[in-house]
């Protein structure tokens, strides 16, 4: 007994260091896949707080580029309005009342916390359970993909940017249909990776690529960005390398799209499978 | 001895602030990411227990975590880099050892004790923290560039910081 005592003072730093370290690592592990919302709810309402007024304060800086943006997408807005075309009244046509056929809704956000450098990058909202927001909603800025909410809490949602290894999406070439997976390779923040994209499917540099509209997160037809290169490196698929619309580094506001038929898609979908076992 | 807690308690609050609210917001071109924090570990008095140097830097990555939503991974570096330092200590030890009533800063030992004592734990830390944070040794290369840009950009602003507060004691 006294020399196992001995030995425990004599080693009490390795030991030490060895319960510490394993300490860390399995709350890295534990904490490290999409279901790690527990302990990391807590610390995200009370560190969203902080980062939203670092937020407000960085949003002076950033005001003329925001007003650019507004400029631009105003711009867009008014040139698809109905008023801008010629009006067209002498025919008779059908009028199809979508709101009763309504699947999705938009909510706006704002950016309180991004980063671009880590392999797994997060994003902060500052909208949360209280305004609507709910996990595997789709996240889009300006038209084009961001990421899928992960988590929420009272009031801030955390995304998971689609800059992160563990963020996989839908997508398809927009001229022909074919689709595939896209995902990020962890290089360069500008740059996705689109495989499966079988080899006899035309594609060419510069051809947009769309979110495919299979799953039931993100709406058909998004844009995710165009094709910078591609090559064949194995078997008969193309690995296509895209490059992003959305720019990840001056990310401010945002939408949060969500849809209204999704449990009733993951029901029937689940209900499917299970009648086939 | 006592009067040095407040001062290191200072030392920890401002180091955290200053990187969660500063340094984690610096991204040059996707690559550099300075992590300062580590100078709280690499500047405690010479006699600090080791079991003391252990749980503080468990502490110390454990809140730089909470604010940038990895539990577990600056606190598994930090505490690494921690488990090193006494060995680095001795292996680069002057002559005549280190006296009494000194810290391990360069305002004691010189700049070029400093460089190669902050340079061999800065180094291991980014190391381990990068490796940690890509879980897997694919892309080995590209990991180990990163680590090697951020941990001498994290060095020169480490050795700024320490000829900023040596003016700082001279001028008391």
């Amino acid at each position: 007994m006294k020399s196992l005592l001995n030995f425990l003072v004599r080693t009490h730093f390795l030991l030490l260091f060895i319960l510490i370290e394993i300490f860390s690592i399995s709350l890295l592990v534990n904490n490290n896949s999409f279901q790690r919302s527990r302990m990391v709810n807590i610390s995200r309402e009370f560190s969203g707080n902080y980062h939203r007024k670092l937020a407000d304060l960085k949003e002076y800086f950033e005001l003329r580029d925001i007003n650019q943006q507004l400029v631009e997408e105003n711009t867009r807005l008014l040139n698809i309005l109905e008023s801008t075309y010629k009006s067209d009244e002498i025919f008779f046509r059908n009028v199809t009342d979508t709101i009763y056929n309504q699947r999705y809704f938009y909510t706006p956000a704002r950016v309180v916390n991004n980063s671009v450098n880590k392999m797994h990058n997060f994003i902060t909202l500052n909208k949360g359970k209280e305004q609507g927001i709910k996990p595997d909603m789709a996240v889009v800025s300006n038209g084009s993909v961001v990421g899928v909410v992960k988590g929420v809490s009272e009031n801030f949602a955390t995304v998971i940017s689609l800059l992160n290894l563990d963020f996989k999406i839908s997508a398809k070439v927009k001229k022909n249909g074919y689709f595939g997976s896209l995902s990020w390779d962890g290089k360069d923040y500008q740059k996705a990776v689109l495989n499966e994209i079988p080899l006899h499917a035309d594609i060419q540099v510069g051809d947009t690529i769309i979110t495919s509209g299979f799953s039931s997160i993100y709406p058909e037809g998004i844009l995710i960005g165009y094709i910078e290169n591609f090559e064949e490196l194995s078997g008969s698929f193309y690995t296509i390398y895209v490059r992003l619309s959305t720019d990840f580094k001056r990310l401010n506001y945002v939408n949060v799209i969500g849809n209204l038929t999704q449990n009733e898609i993951i029901d029937l979908e689940q209900e499917a499978t299970k009648n086939n076992d | 001895m006592i009067k040095t807690v407040p001062r290191y308690l200072l030392n920890f609050i401002l180091l955290v602030l200053l990187q969660v609210f500063v340094l984690n917001n610096i991204q040059f071109s996707g690559y550099i990411n300075p992590y300062i924090y580590v100078v709280f570990i690499l500047t405690l008095p010479f006699e600090t227990p080791k079991w003391l140097l252990l749980v503080l830097a468990f502490l110390m990555g454990i809140s730089i975590d909470i604010f940038s939503n990895t539990p577990g991974m600056h606190s598994s570096a930090t505490v690494f880099m921690a488990f090193l330092r006494p060995f680095v200590l001795k292996i680069i030890a002057p002559r005549d050892g280190y006296e009494p009533e000194t810290y391990p800063q360069l305002r004691y030992y010189g700049g070029n004790w400093f460089l190669k004592y902050s340079s061999i734990l800065v180094f291991a830390h980014h190391l381990f923290l990068f490796y940690i944070e890509v879980f897997r040794f694919s892309d080995f290369f590209a990991t180990l560039l990163r680590a090697v840009l951020s941990s001498s950009f994290s060095i020169v602003l480490i050795l700024i910081g320490q000829y900023f507060f040596r003016k700082d004691t001279k001028r008391r």
